[in-house]
């Protein structure tokens, strides 16, 4: 079938296409504040959401280790960014400064993580990294006493929001005759810190450690009979997906300007990765729609399901929040079912999904 | 009251509960290498539907030891079909399939069952009525209930008809076939799908007794209380070697003994104070004062550490053979 836009031929609409989303991607807060400031949050927390799944992409998607804690990291990130530009310490470190920091804090958290699990198999991992972000929740939550460095379960208010030689992000301004809300502010800056993401999972991903990586995720042994150093590389995979982590988290501190361990429970990891399976492991235009598509139906559906049962029945039947989470469990396993892949498969992992095991799962013979 | 045997007590009820439910999580692996993962969803439902039941016929005038009996037997009969559905339509078709895939699904499972039971019973937690008259016996300075005693016994008694059923009957023999190698057992005639079921059907029935039992004990059933008790019963599997059936119940008591010794000393030892160098730094010393670094509300953690330790000493678990990793 001959593509529709056939890009070999016309190398120029590969151009359009990104001046088309550009253009699109400008424009968007401003169309979505029409309808209510409450969109461009929305379409704010959905951008966290991309960089949450592009860096745990890195880890389950390029090196093959599923993660189930990885919403730790984000929550190291965010505390980072709490306790460094906030009245908590009363420390107001300015956000260029923290947010490097918060990425190497979460980074050696990965190594802390990945180190002792450097020998297990897929679904131990999974328990392990499940059961390493809890131990971190229930340390934010008890780390108010004796000394009081978290604050409880009360959480950390009052966070600074990022500002840049005097120009806030936190305020109102107007600038062209265009009124730049504070979340629209922030949208701006996620879509470039998603854009330099996204250049670097990329970069990263036919490169020599991305090559890595694949080989790791599809054979370990012969990896590292090819030479391939296989702890350097999957701890690097969890640094690496865990610094992207902790830079989402301190955006999302700053943009919240209130967080406490409600916000990292084992649910938000499930989430992270419901959309990279969703979208497509290993594929990061894949990943993004996933993560795109898991912030916004949700979204949509809290706004039409409501309405929908208050006329339907006259009062509410199903919390929106619990259609949400069934829709998240029936996504996951409905895609596992039908299309092993996700969505937009990436292209090897669609030829390593498809091939069906001869032997029923692990029995050698 | 002798602090050390209290906390054997408690940890041993609680153990003995935790023990039942890896044994769920170990049989299934131990057949088909796959984790579970709603396996503390389908406790939870148990304990759900067993507390629904027993609040309805409560102020039936049913002897009480008949309405928690019924309550049980719906729990038990609503799990089986729960474990049932479950192996059938997210797992069966994806046996064969890379291993990331059924543990997707099963992730998914968890949440799709935990969020039903969000559904039915919303936010409220169950209590469990007060119909049977606790009594409380004195051993040796340590306090032991009547309901700690009947726990303790039910556990034992359900642990020992399993592995009666598993080392002495041929549907045991046929299980065990089924682990060492599926092809082989298939081609001996063994229904391999069938034996499979069953291993479900009697993992979450066990697991359905032990989701009354826990919830009894605590006094309380919600929707949440599944995972948190499967991680642990999960981490008393692996602790024992997981695929290994005296493993589980080994793994399952000595998580308990460690949660509840932990929770009962932790307090006591990361008081700083006791340490007269340390203490001479730290103004709420003075006068008697405390300092405690970790008190019992970190108990939830002794599970994860024991875990992540076993994994990384001992990944074959105490009494498991399997040595190696299949890549």
């Amino acid at each position: 079938m001959r593509p529709l836009f056939d890009t070999r031929r016309h190398p120029w609409l590969v151009w359009v296409g990104f001046a088309l989303i550009g253009a699109a991607l400008t424009l968007l807060p401003f169309a979505l504040a029409q309808v209510g400031t409450t969109w461009v949050r929305i379409a704010n927390y959905a951008m966290l959401y991309v960089l949450l799944a592009l860096g745990l992409n890195i880890v389950v998607g390029f090196a093959g280790l599923l993660d189930l804690g990885y919403i730790a990291f984000y929550a190291v990130g965010a505390y980072t960014y709490a306790l460094l530009a906030g009245p908590h310490f009363n420390l107001h470190l300015p956000f260029w400064v923290i947010l490097p920091i918060g990425a190497a804090i979460a980074a050696f958290f990965g190594i802390l993580l990945g180190a002792p699990t450097l020998k297990l198999r897929g679904d131990y991992l999974a328990i392990v990294t499940l059961g390493f972000g809890e131990i971190v929740r229930i340390f934010l939550n008890n780390l108010s006493r004796p000394v009081n460095i978290t604050n409880g379960p009360q959480g950390i208010a009052r966070i600074d929001p990022f500002s840049l030689d005097g120009f806030s992000f936190g305020t109102y301004d107007t600038f062209f005759g265009l009124e730049f809300s504070a979340p629209i502010k922030y949208y701006y800056l996620l879509v470039l810190v998603a854009l330099a993401i996204i250049v670097v999972n990329l970069r990263l991903q036919n490169s020599r450690i991305g090559r890595a990586w694949e080989a790791i995720r599809e054979d370990e042994v012969a990896a590292r009979s090819m030479g391939i150093n296989t702890r350097n590389m999957k701890l690097l995979a969890f640094a690496m997906g865990a610094s992207f982590g902790g830079v989402a988290g301190g955006m999302f501190s700053a943009i919240q300007s209130f967080i406490s361990p409600e916000s990292f429970v084992l649910v938000e990891s499930i989430m992270v990765v419901s959309m990279v399976v969703l979208g497509g492991m290993g594929n990061i235009w894949g990943v993004i729609l996933g993560a795109l598509l898991l912030s916004f139906v949700p979204e949509i559906l809290r706004w039409t399901v409501e309405p929908a049962q208050h006329a339907l029945f006259g009062r509410m039947l199903i919390e929106p929040e619990v259609i949400r989470m069934l829709l998240f469990g029936l996504a996951l396993v409905l895609v596992m079912l039908f299309r092993p892949a996700g969505l937009l498969p990436s292209a090897v992992r669609q030829r390593e999904l498809a091939e069906r095991s001869e032997t029923p799962a692990g029995h050698p013979i | 009251v002798d602090t050390f045997l209290q906390q054997v007590i408690n940890g041993l009820t609680a153990g003995s509960v935790y023990a039942v439910v890896a044994l769920g999580y170990t049989m299934v692996y131990g057949i088909i290498q796959l984790i579970n993962f709603a396996h503390g969803e389908v406790v939870m439902i148990g304990a759900m539907v067993a507390f629904t039941v027993i609040n309805a016929l409560a102020p039936s005038g049913l002897p009480p030891l008949a309405v928690v009996l019924i309550g049980a037997g719906c729990a038990v009969a609503v799990c089986m079909i729960v474990g049932y559905s479950m192996e059938r339509l997210a797992y069966r078709p994806l046996r064969g399939a890379p291993r990331l895939a059924p543990l997707i699904t099963a992730i998914g499972v968890s949440i799709i069952l935990q969020h039903i039971a969000l559904m039915i019973w919303s936010r409220n937690i169950l209590a469990f009525p007060q119909i049977i008259e606790s009594r409380t016996y004195f051993i040796a300075g340590a306090a032991i209930t009547t309901m700690q005693i009947a726990i303790l016994a039910i556990c034992v008694s359900l642990m020992a008809g399993l592995a009666l059923l598993v080392y002495r009957t041929p549907l045991g023999t046929a299980m065990r076939a089924t682990a060492q190698n599926p092809q082989v057992a298939g081609l001996m005639g063994i229904d391999i799908n069938r034996v499979i079921a069953a291993t479900f059907v009697i993992g979450a029935a066990l697991g359905a007794v032990a989701g009354v039992l826990f919830g009894t004990y605590y006094g309380l059933a919600q929707y949440t209380m599944g995972s948190i008790l499967g991680l642990k019963a999960f981490s008393a599997a692996v602790l024992g070697g997981i695929g290994n059936i005296p493993g589980a119940m080994l793994g399952g008591v000595l998580l308990g003994l460690v949660e509840a010794l932990g929770a009962g000393y932790i307090g006591d030892l990361t008081d700083l104070c006791q340490y007269g160098w340390l203490a001479r730094f730290i103004d709420d010393c003075e006068g008697g004062g405390n300092f405690i670094l970790a008190g019992s509300n970190y108990q939830d953690v002794f599970a994860f550490i024991v875990l992540i330790l076993v994994l990384v000493l001992r990944p074959q678990g105490l009494l498991g053979e399997r040595v190696g990793e299949r890549a």
